[in-house]
């Protein structure tokens, strides 16, 4: 990873008459970086990418790409960027080269060379068989595929996804997913979703976004810290003695869920695992099923959006 | 860049039937025209002659064709502007011009010359049918020309309407229907108060005012200047409010 700071943003805020979308967020990006940006619905994910893409004017703040200031250099910042909104903007009574051909004159190509950018940005997003059909009679992963191949022609340093993964089947999500992380190695690149194993999948950094407020910039490693399992999910055969599992170092409390399962919060220092595989065995109570209890997307918002004031300045900072 | 967009516009204005359709339908319609203006010119031409007028060919059948399809053009270039910029709003396609590197002026530009470059195409395919008329007569090049360039600026600033028209709303039918009102608006603005000697300035106002002397064979400059002016207003106003799509809400 190298230190070139491909995008900055500074104190950035965006209001709809009386509704502030997005309340002066800062962050940064540099090259080699894939940054995932996570929120609920109407978190203000949308509205971030729109003003660092140029597609909306912020009210307050700064954009600097690659060293262009967005609102200064328009041109220059949007040479510099490539971007795939939800919807990919593609006409469909074209075909997959035509479009492509396009893109690249857009993005000032030189005549000479769109023909080969068009090539490889096809090559990368698996669109080499299709580059004669119509856009409108592809799918909707090829869609998709074809708005991301827009938004990598020119070979920007940032390249700005929106969800790009919506509507496509587990295959085509492994792919564009494999693909985000192959870009991610020599551009910048922000992607936005809603998914956390996505976020595990693909990105390094991770930032969270709610109500407009950024409540979490930390790495994918802080992440699964927050995620760190501190509940188990136990099937057993036979009633257990309660008080003997409450007994086992570390476990701070059992809650009994009927038909034989229970589930364990522990003290995440002290793993009580095998001490409970153990005394199950012992006691032939008929274990069945163990499971870690993994935190979804919804628990580590909940849990950071209560956690104390001071250390979420300290994650933002 | 602005070539780019233009070329990108016209090829999907050709690739859906609708161009095809509007160009078969006007010629056709003003082939009609053109041809029934000629056959009355034979009938009066002997009588023309005895009376000593000076009305020729250019006069009774190709000024009245200009002035007709100014009428017919007026009915069909909302059907032409109304997508413009609507339907990419609608198809949310308009991303992909703002987020590329060009200028808001250069996105207007580029889809108004597509929408003017089309239009000049029905222009010179309907000057075809005068110049028909060579293989038997003659024409008068003066007013011939003359018209065309008035018919020519008069359409480019129809497309300027329909453009802002469409920049407007995201729905089609609505830049159609406001095109052809603002339209029809500007050509009958000179009704008010005639004859009254009130109508100095609407009558000023109107478009049918600068279009008429271009079809008699004069080119007077304050005309062309409207006309230009009328233009540019309506471009910048497109570019304004495109602008207005980023910075509003």
């Amino acid at each position: 990873m190298s230190d070139e700071v491909l995008v900055e943003v500074e104190d950035l805020s965006r209001s709809y008459g009386a509704i502030l979308a997005v309340k002066h967020i800062n962050f940064s990006i540099r090259r080699g970086q894939v940054l995932g940006f996570l929120g609920p619905n109407g978190a203000g994910k949308t509205t971030t990418m729109q003003i660092l893409s140029g597609n909306l004017a912020p009210s307050t703040g700064r954009v600097r790409i690659a060293g262009h200031d967005l609102l200064e250099d328009p041109r220059g910042a949007k040479q510099a960027i490539g971007y795939l909104p939800e919807q990919p903007p593609v006409y469909r009574e074209l075909t997959v080269d035509e479009y492509l051909d396009y893109c690249a004159g857009l993005n000032r190509i030189a005549h000479s060379q769109r023909r080969a950018a068009r090539e490889v940005a096809k090559k990368k997003c698996g669109l080499s068989d299709v580059g004669r059909r119509l856009i409108g009679n592809l799918s909707k992963g090829y869609q998709q595929r074809v708005g991301l191949a827009q938004a990598i022609i020119h070979l920007p340093p940032v390249i700005i996804l929106d969800e790009p993964t919506v509507g496509l089947d587990p295959i085509q999500i492994r792919e564009i997913r494999h693909l985000v992380r192959e870009l991610g190695k020599e551009h910048g690149v922000i992607l936005s979703t809603h998914i956390l194993p996505e976020v595990q999948a693909t990105c390094d950094q991770v930032q969270i976004i709610n109500k407009g407020e950024l409540v979490l910039n930390d790495s994918i490693e802080g992440l699964s810290r927050h995620m760190q399992s501190s509940a188990l999910s136990v099937g057993l055969r036979n009633t257990p003695d309660l008080d003997l599992i409450q007994g086992i170092g570390g476990v701070k409390s059992v809650q009994d869920q009927g038909d034989g399962r229970l589930h364990v919060f522990y003290d995440p220092a002290i793993d009580p695992t095998e001490a409970l595989v153990e005394l199950a065995v012992q006691k032939r109570w008929g274990l069945y099923e163990l499971q870690p209890q993994r935190a979804s997307l919804e628990d580590i918002f909940v849990h950071i959006t209560t956690e104390e004031h001071e250390s979420l300045t300290g994650a933002v900072a | 860049m602005i070539f780019t967009i233009a070329r990108n516009e016209l090829r999907r204005m050709f690739l859906s039937p609708l161009a095809w359709t509007i160009l078969a339908v006007v010629l056709l319609i003003l082939a009609f025209m053109f041809l029934s203006n000629l056959q009355y010119f034979v009938l009066i031409q002997s009588r023309l002659l005895s009376m000593g007028s000076d009305q020729g060919l250019t006069a009774v059948v190709v000024a009245p064709l200009l002035g007709n399809a100014a009428v017919v053009l007026l009915l069909v270039v909302p059907l032409v502007s109304m997508r413009l910029v609507a339907d990419e709003r609608r198809n949310k396609t308009l991303s992909l011009l703002f987020s590329a590197p060009v200028s808001m002026t250069e996105i207007v530009l580029g889809k108004y010359l597509s929408l003017v470059g089309f239009l000049w195409l029905i222009l010179a395919l309907v000057a075809l049918m005068p110049l028909s008329l060579l293989a038997g007569g003659t024409l008068d090049f003066g007013m011939f020309g003359a018209g065309l360039l008035g018919l020519a600026l008069l359409l480019a600033g129809f497309a300027a309407v329909g453009l802002f028209m469409s920049t407007l709303t995201q729905h089609q039918t609505v830049a159609a229907v406001s095109t052809f009102g603002v339209l029809l608006l500007f050509w009958i603005l000179d009704w008010a108060g005639q004859g009254s000697g009130a109508s100095g300035i609407l009558g000023y106002m109107s478009i049918l005012n600068h279009y008429e002397p271009f079809l008699q064979g004069i080119f007077d400059t304050s005309d062309a200047t409207y006309l230009v002016l009328f233009i540019l207003t309506f471009l910048m106003l497109s570019i304004r409010r495109l602008d207005m799509d980023r910075l509003g809400g």
